[in-house]
């Protein structure tokens, strides 16, 4: 399965290379003009039927969260800052792989029988525990700057799969089976970006290279549906697992284009493929934030698969909203025209 | 001008669905411009003139608004902020959809905790029964636009003020002529970030930037220091919080003003910027200015400002317009 493929790769922010190979391999029969740009983005065209006179651009990052080696105490620990966005109070007790050797770790904790205040601990004061027993022989198997990526096997659960980096290499399969599936009325410039969880700056040179006239993002959001209690009146989800691929009408980066929401929405009820609206009461950003900012302007819009424990080492999403966020994009862009675009 | 006012105050427009104020704004400057156009996110441009300097006079036409997040069983919807809402202006605040539903605002505990003021999560839409109104739909505020004796009081005078004052100027240059290409930029989503005026000043490339907006003043109780003062003319911005306006572009204001017996004053922004310090940004940079219209009760539903301020902003612009410029 090529999820658990992407998911167990690591591409900690800014070192994406083993994603973007991995990815190659899967898109390179069907694109054409295959390039890794200055920052690491690989880009490429699937060529259309040319029925259509777009450029489009599709989007998702290569990139997932983790953390950076900044130094080591005398007892061979390591310190490390986190890479992206973590909650330190989700990180005591996780198993981690350290450097491009994938030395395996585990971030330290206190035992339940020395915690009972059960106090958190800020990022500062945690360790990684490579079994080293001192500075130098951390230091020699080890270097400061080196990354930190989750140990987390991909497993399938039935209706969903838990794994790591689902955000978003869930984002980047879909793309994949976009781009190997029917081709479509235009050509799709696809990027498949690095450092989105830095701050959108992959996305951001992508789209001033590829100049698109519409741009879509593949992403992976948050979902907090649990307790599923719906009946709470004031109860906000962001989204819900297995409700379908959810459409961003606004976040912290971006209000997308109602036109382009409502051309996803109406394909979705057309199409019967279940969809919903990420709720905009929460923060985050997505590369959409970067490339609708581009030049003249991108109007751009965002679909997502829901993801539970989002920035954790292992994230659960449902199969049927990743399957339909490929197919709804598919029947979007199918009857996508100019004249969605045009104003009067 | 009262009655362009009203009528753009009072239009829908929160920030991302600008197309009914575009609509309105367009209806006005179609007939003076020389070509008009909408930009991709959906800026209204509007050149007048072909003289070898290219300068953006721009005014945004969004406003603050709301994002419908969620709606429980009883209907009551949860919403998010489009761009500054302060929690205090809310209570008893009605929002209006595209649709034309309107919802009055609640507050939970409005009477056992009525002295604090919770976040945006404590308040509610009050929906009407089959509203069509859903998760993801955009509001914003309704409030009356209303004029005594030369002072006006409505929602939006952020910055359907603005609007008003590039509208009347290129009317005005359109008389008179002006030896500039000068593009009226009508931007979309400043409120949420300034991301309109980023585009249109990559699409419009000008030499010089100018934007009108609407700044806070520091003469009522208790003020945000401001040296602002309402009945004082137009304020020429010297720097806020994301500009430093380069000297020659206020020297120039100032003469212009002097020259044609203008009152005016400098702003000095403590609090946020304006589409001029994104647009200075833009490519290999733009050298920008602004011009400021004094406005009490910024981002509440009864901003307030004087015609004689939004006149003397009109009255600047056009000398600056209608004059050479000479950069340095």
């Amino acid at each position: 399965m090529i999820l658990r493929e992407l998911s167990e790769a690591i591409g900690v922010s800014s070192a994406e290379d083993a994603v973007r190979d991995l990815i190659y391999e899967h898109i390179r029969d069907y694109v054409e003009d295959a390039r890794i740009d200055a920052l690491g983005n690989l880009i490429a065209v699937r060529r259309g039927t040319g029925a259509v006179d777009l450029r489009v651009m599709a989007a998702a990052h290569m990139d997932e969260v983790g953390m950076i080696v900044i130094g080591y105490d005398s007892d061979g620990s390591l310190r490390f800052r986190a890479v992206g966005g973590l909650d330190a109070r989700i990180l005591p007790g996780t198993r981690v792989l350290v450097g491009p050797d994938r030395i395996p770790g585990v971030i330290m904790w206190t035992p339940i029988h020395l915690n009972r205040s059960k106090d958190t601990v800020s990022i500062e004061r945690l360790r990684i525990d490579i079994g080293a027993s001192s500075r130098d022989s951390a230091q020699s198997a080890v270097e400061r700057g080196e990354l930190v990526a989750f140990d987390s096997r991909f497993v399938e659960l039935g209706p969903t799969v838990r794994g790591k980096a689902l955000d978003d290499r869930a984002g980047c399969a879909s793309l994949i089976a976009l781009v190997q599936g029917e081709r479509f009325p235009f050509d799709l410039h696809v990027a498949f970006t690095v450092q989105e969880e830095l701050g959108l700056r992959g996305a951001r040179v992508a789209a001033q290279s590829i100049e698109p006239d519409v741009a879509f993002v593949l992403e992976s959001t948050a979902c907090h549906d649990l307790p599923a209690d719906l009946d709470e009146p004031d109860q906000t989800t962001i989204t819900r697992l297995g409700a379908g691929p959810a459409i961003t009408v606004a976040d912290r980066s971006m209000v997308s284009d109602p036109r382009l929401v409502r051309h996803l929405a109406q394909t979705g009820e057309r199409e019967g493929i279940p969809f919903q609206f990420r709720s905009a009461q929460h923060a985050g950003g997505t590369d959409a934030g970067a490339i609708h900012l581009t030049r003249g302007g991108v109007p751009s819009a965002v679909v997502a698969n829901p993801c539970r424990y989002l920035h954790g080492p292992t994230s659960v999403m449902n199969l049927s909203d990743f399957e339909n966020q490929s197919r709804l994009l598919r029947a979007a862009w199918m009857a996508l025209t100019p004249a969605i675009l045009e104003r009067d | 001008m009262e009655a362009l006012i009203k009528k753009l105050a009072e239009a829908w427009g929160p920030s991302g669905y600008e197309h009914q104020v575009r609509d309105l704004i367009r209806a006005e400057v179609e007939p003076l411009a020389d070509e008009v156009w909408v930009d991709p996110l959906g800026n209204l441009i509007c050149r007048i003139g072909d003289g070898p300097l290219r300068v953006m006079v721009s005014a945004h036409m969004d406003e603050i608004g709301v994002v419908v997040s969620h709606i429980d069983r009883q209907g009551f919807a949860r919403f998010a902020n489009l761009g500054g809402v302060l929690p205090a202006t809310l209570l008893g605040a009605r929002v209006r959809f595209e649709n034309g539903a309107i919802a009055a605002v609640g507050v939970e505990n409005q009477f056992s905790k009525r002295t604090t003021v919770p976040g945006l999560d404590g308040f509610f839409l009050d929906l009407p029964d089959d509203s069509g109104v859903q998760v993801g739909d955009a509001g914003a505020f309704v409030a009356e636009t209303v004029w005594q004796n030369g002072r006006v009081i409505g929602k939006t005078l952020d910055n359907r003020l603005g609007c008003a004052v590039v509208i009347e100027t290129l009317r005005r240059l359109k008389e008179q002529g002006t030896p500039h290409t000068v593009f009226g930029v009508f931007t979309v989503q400043e409120e949420v970030g300034s991301r309109g005026a980023m585009t249109g000043a990559f699409g419009v490339e000008p030499s010089l930037g100018i934007a009108i907006d609407v700044t806070p003043t520091g003469d009522v109780p208790k003020p945000s220091p401001s040296p602002v003062k309402l009945g004082a003319g137009a304020a020429i911005k010297a720097r806020d919080t994301g500009h430093i306006v380069p000297a020659w572009i206020k020297e120039l204001m100032v003469a212009r003003a002097e020259e044609a017996n203008i009152p005016h004053q400098f702003d000095v922004m403590q609090i946020g910027t304006t589409d001029a310090a994104t647009m200075q940004l833009v490519r290999a940079g733009i050298p920008s200015g602004a011009v400021s219209i004094p406005t009490r009760n910024v981002h509440t539903r009864s901003e307030t400002a004087l015609l004689s301020d939004i006149q003397a902003t009109v009255g600047l612009l056009v000398a600056v317009l209608s004059n050479a410029i000479e950069r340095p």
